[in-house]
């Protein structure tokens, strides 16, 4: 059971935060930094049997395989950017944390730009 | 990768917090202000190796 194991985790680095904020805000960031990347890698492994599923499944279904690739790095980056932007709103840095998922959105959006440019041109066509 | 980092930080927080207070208290102001400069970067070396390592996960993971 590996949920169990990440809330006892997640509510000992809690405790342990909370009690270093009071008189050290810039060690209780980087703490909760650390636990942030601990929980991640406890469950990172569990991650690939679902890509697996997918690409499987979307074989069978005779999907585009090509445009797979851009989607599971679309969600890392995603994860990326809200990684990022959460610890900086943790810190109180609220402006830094929306310029970071500004930046997110930008690059996602520009790797979505073959698939929208394939979408468009499929409606190009059908319309005469 | 366990919780004895996070307890190493919290270690590396607190034993920085007491120190500062006895030279705060002894009257050496720069002496205090050195140890909290030195705790941020102790733990900030601890820190950006494991980031490092998160980032090296997401790219394998996510085949960047």
């Amino acid at each position: 059971m590996e949920i169990i194991q990440v809330v006892i985790f997640s509510l000992l680095s809690t405790i342990i935060i909370v009690l270093l904020r009071a008189h050290r805000p810039e060690i209780a960031v980087q703490a909760s930094l650390m636990a942030g990347i601990i929980i991640f890698a406890l469950i990172v492994s569990k991650i690939a049997p679902i890509f697996d599923f997918i690409r499987i499944y979307s074989g069978k279904a005779n999907l585009n395989i090509q445009y797979l690739p851009v989607l599971i790095k679309i969600i890392g980056i995603a994860y990326i950017t809200e990684f990022g932007a959460e610890v900086c709103r943790d810190a109180g840095e609220n402006g830094i944390a929306s310029k970071v998922e500004l930046a997110g959105k930008i690059i996602i959006a520009m790797l979505a730009v073959p698939i929208v440019t394939t979408l468009l041109e499929l409606i190009i066509r059908i319309m005469p | 990768m366990d919780i004895d980092v996070i307890f190493k930080i919290a270690a590396v927080g607190i034993l920085v917090s007491i120190l500062n207070a006895v030279l705060k208290q002894s009257g050496r102001d720069e002496l205090a202000m050195l140890t909290t400069l030195s705790g941020l970067i102790l733990v900030l070396l601890m820190v950006a190796k494991e980031i490092v390592n998160l980032f090296n996960l997401i790219k394998t993971m996510f085949q960047f």
